[in-house]
Parts: C-alpha cells; structure tokens; sequence
C-alpha cells in the first residue's frame, strides 16, 4: 500500500482529505468509466467480435501457427501493428466525441487547450468521415476493411442502445456503411463514460483476444497458456496520447493481409474473418 | 572513425518545354545523392559514395510539373550501414495535376547494425498518376538486419490515400506469423487508378492474392501490391506480378497506368 502512496502523493485522495475513492486532480472516482471498459471488451458484449478471428483461422489452416510459441509472436505482432493502429484511432475517436460532447462551443474553437486534433475544424458528421478516411488509408486489404466495417457497424448498433449518445447517432449518420471498429470503439467508450486511454486500451485488448480464443478453439491449445500469453503481451506500449490524425500510427502487416484475403478465398470457414 | 556525418539534399524538378513535352527543369545533386538523366523524363539515381551511414541526413525533393511526366530508378540498391546514430533518408513528392510519376529504384538493403528511419510523404493533385515502388531486404546474405523505421503516406487530391509503417528489426513484430512471418524481404507498389466514385458505375475492382504476394485495391484511388519473400529476386517477381494483374483488372475505363508499368526487359 506504501509504495503507490508514496510514488504519487498528489493523486492520493486520503492525504488530501478526500474520500479514498476520489483523485484530486479530476474529481472523478478513481472507477470512472471501469465499468464501461469491461463491458466494452467482454467477448460476451453482444456486437459479433466472436465472429472474427484476425487472421488467426487462416494462419491456423496454413500452419503458420502450430503451437502456443507461434501463436505468442502472432499475437506480439498482431498488437504491435493494427492493435497499434485500432489504440490510436480509438484514442483519437473517444477524444473528439468527448469534445464535440461539451456543452460549452468555446471548448471545440481552434486554439483552445480543449480542443482535440481535427475535431476542432469540422463538425462532428465531417470529422467522422475524416476520421473514417484516415482509418481506411491505414487498411490497404479490403477484406479487412470489410471486416472492420462489419464489426464498427454492428458496435455501433449495439452501443446506441446500451450508451445512447449524440457521438454514436451523428457517428451513424456520418458513415452509413458502418465506421471502421476501432472509431465504433472509441465513440461507444466515450458514450460509456471511459476516457481516451480506456478507449485505446479496450482497441488494443480485442485486437488481440479474437484471435487468441480462435487458436484455442481451431488447435485445442490450452486455455490456460493462451491466457498467460495474452496477460503478458505489452498493452501499454501500443497507446499514446495522439493529436494530428494525419500522422497516426500506420503500422502494417503485410502477413495479416495475406491472410485476410487467402482467408475470404477459403471454402470451409469457422470465422468470418 | 571520424567520419563527418553527410547533410545533403538533391532536388529535381520538371517542367514543360517549347514543344509542350517534358524536360527536367532542375537536376541538382548532393552526393551522396547523385542524379543522372538517362533518357527524356527519366533520371537515375546514382550513389556517389557508401551508405547511408548511421548519423547521415539525406534528402531528396521531387516536383512533377502539371501535365508532365518523370521517371525515377537507380543504379543498385542502397546498402544501409551501421555509424555515429541513426541515419534518415526523407523524401518529399509533389506530383500536380495530369503529372505521371514512376518511381522504382533498387531495394534498401538493412546491413547488420544499422539504425535507419526512411519518411515518403507524397502528394498528388486529383488527376495525378503514380507507380511507386519500395522494396527493403533485411540484411545481405545471411546478415541479421538492424533496425528500420519507414513511414510512407500518400495523399490524393488532399483525401489520405496510403499510408505505412514497417519496423523491421524490431522484437516484437520480427519473426510475428501476423507481420512478416519467414520472409527475408517486403516490398510494395502503389499504383494510382481512377477514383471509384468518378464515372459510370464501374465494377468493384478485386482484390488478388498469390503465393507471398496480395493485390489489394485500397478505399481511394489507387492499388497496393504487397508482397512477402525470401530474397530480392523473388520479391520483385512477386510484385511485378501483381503489379502486372493491376493494368490487367483496371481494364474498364483504359488504364493510365498500363503505360507506367517499366519494360518486362528490365524487370523480369
């Protein structure tokens, strides 16, 4: 108990005579938008994620995952680049929803410590598309575009009934198609009152756990080693506060797209994608 | 050991000359960085001295003028060596409006040791036309590559067409069955085709795939051919493939880019 108390006295609500549940800083109880980060990364949020395997199915059938060794560096790469890519987007997506989301105008003008990345010079509808446009440019195979659509789509409808939010409704109308999943993601976070970490945190999480249940059940490994591979995969390391959408991270995989694509190809199919 | 680290920037520009053809308007050459013209529009990028080295800033401007059209190759493939920090090689494209740019140069070739971040940014006016290729080998034969950073991003009539990271050397993503899995090598081409929403209602184009390589065609205009190999060799029979199938399937509306591709001859 010693050790955070002393690393971060300022946060520390006892010593400042707050209740124990309250930061200084912000106010907020130090569960804010917990519950909504569990609720969104639960496999059993009701929005098909189980559906989708990302790429994991397909390499399953090729054997470039045979075993728990191979599966831990899909995984290390998978997060490393498009959970790397769906953390910014989500990050950037929960940040402008939250600032098109403030009551006051004077928060979302052009120079205001408030306002957040391209969200300041358009509205909302506009952003999104932006938004969406910069998501497409980073996904060069159109099966995983497709998938991404699907399941963006899918969150989307989901969310707006769980969390009812003016973000998710313009959101909805801004891309009709459904927007990709990680800016469904970082929209429904910020509807579920989590903050952008949160939001990136949870893009990070389901890049990766899709894919790890999908080998377990495509290669009968034990559940319990594929857990401790995703409960010691660097999360942390893939979200960072982002501020110019133009210069996301873009990192590619050039194997996932194989894979993406060998897999729409494959007659006999247990996951979509 | 005392080597001074290289600062250079070469700039080529073309323009349009009495006659309404193509003429490079400016060829300046920074060694390392050399340009040579070799043909009418065509110019060909000639090292002129070992690297990049670790601690070296090279830079190279290109600007294709309205209604004109450049070639750009180079004579070997570019050797990154380890040195005093990281090296940075940057380039930064501007191709206006019914300008045609190809650019296809020799691999980069990451030595053991290096520390190398490459940056392309490239922008095209609505109706500009590209053929870009880049191909990175990890290491000479047998060689652990160092490290490399590239980031390319692409933007089209100011919509964001393309844009891509590699991190090779890296211990999270080398070796990943997800990134580069076996493969030695990763290339790509990015090929402009007309913007989907233009025109009669044109078929969706298809996406290919192949043995190592995918012809993806990307949300905006324009097509990627990505491809995975063991060696330089085969990656560039890879690409030229899909590059091949790229002219092949953009078949409706006549495909400007059928008259980028490079001669078979020279890219077998």
């Amino acid at each position: 108990m010693d050790g955070p108390a002393t690393g971060a006295p300022a946060v520390n609500g006892a010593t400042l005579g707050l209740p124990p549940t309250q930061t200084a800083a912000s106010g907020m109880p130090l569960t804010h938008g917990l519950a909504g980060l569990l609720l969104l990364a639960d496999s059993r949020l009701p929005a098909g994620g189980h559906a989708h395997s990302g790429g994991a199915e397909e390499a399953c059938r090729t054997g470039a995952i045979s075993g728990p060794e191979d599966l831990a560096r899909f995984l290390r790469g998978r997060l490393a680049t498009a959970g790397r890519v769906a953390a910014a987007l989500a990050w950037s997506a929960c940040e402008a929803a939250q600032a098109f989301s403030r009551p006051d105008k004077e928060s979302r003008e052009p120079g205001s410590p408030a306002s957040s990345g391209q969200a300041r010079v358009a509205d909302p509808e506009t952003a999104w598309r932006l938004l969406d446009a910069e998501a497409d440019a980073r996904i060069a195979s159109p099966a995983q575009r497709l998938a991404g659509r699907t399941q963006g789509r899918l969150l989307i409808r989901t969310a707006r009934r769980i969390w009812p939010s003016t973000a998710l409704e313009t959101l909805a109308r801004a891309v009709p198609d459904g927007a990709h999943h990680p800016i469904a993601l970082g929209v429904a976070a910020q509807a579920a009152g989590c903050t952008p970490d949160q939001a990136a945190m949870a893009a990070a999480y389901t890049s990766v756990t899709g894919a790890a249940t999908a080998a377990v059940r495509l290669l009968g490994l034990d559940p319990v080693t594929v857990h401790r591979l995703l409960a010691e995969l660097p999360y942390d390391s893939v979200i960072a506060e982002q501020h110019d959408w133009s210069a996301l991270p873009a990192h590619a995989a050039p194997a996932l797209d194989l894979l993406a694509e060998q897999h729409l190809r494959t007659e006999v199919r247990l996951f979509v994608s | 050991m005392t080597k001074a680290l290289v600062r250079a920037r070469a700039i080529l520009r073309t323009g349009l000359d009495d006659r309404g053809l193509t003429r490079i308007e400016t060829i300046r050459s920074d060694p390392p960085l050399t340009l040579r013209q070799t043909a009418p529009g065509e110019v060909h990028l000639v090292s002129t001295g070992a690297g990049p080295l670790g601690g070296d800033h090279l830079r190279l401007d290109v600007e294709v003028a309205e209604g004109t059209s450049l070639t750009v190759r180079s004579i070997a493939s570019t050797l990154v060596l380890p040195g005093a920090g990281r090296s940075l090689m940057e380039i930064h494209v501007y191709v206006a409006s019914g300008a045609t740019l190809v650019f296809a140069p020799e691999p980069t070739v990451l030595a053991a040791g290096c520390d190398h971040r490459m940056t392309t940014a490239v922008t095209l006016a609505a109706d500009a036309s590209l053929f870009w290729r880049e191909e990175i080998v990890f290491g000479r034969h047998g060689e652990r590559p160092g490290r490399c950073h590239s980031r390319f991003d692409a933007t089209a009539g100011g919509r964001p067409l393309l844009r891509q990271e590699f991190v090779v050397g890296d211990p999270e993503a080398d070796g990943s069955p997800a990134v580069f899995g076996t493969a030695r090598c990763v290339g790509s081409t990015l090929i402009t085709t007309e913007t989907p929403a233009e025109g009669p209602k044109s078929e969706p184009r298809e996406a290919e795939v192949a043995e190592g390589v995918a012809v993806l065609p990307l949300a905006g205009p324009g097509t990627l051919v990505s491809a995975l190999a063991a060696d330089a060799v085969e990656l560039r029979k890879r690409l030229s493939w899909g590059e091949s199938r790229v002219s092949v399937q953009a078949g409706s509306p006549a495909r400007a880019t059928v008259g980028l591709r490079p001669p078979a001859s020279r890219f077998p």
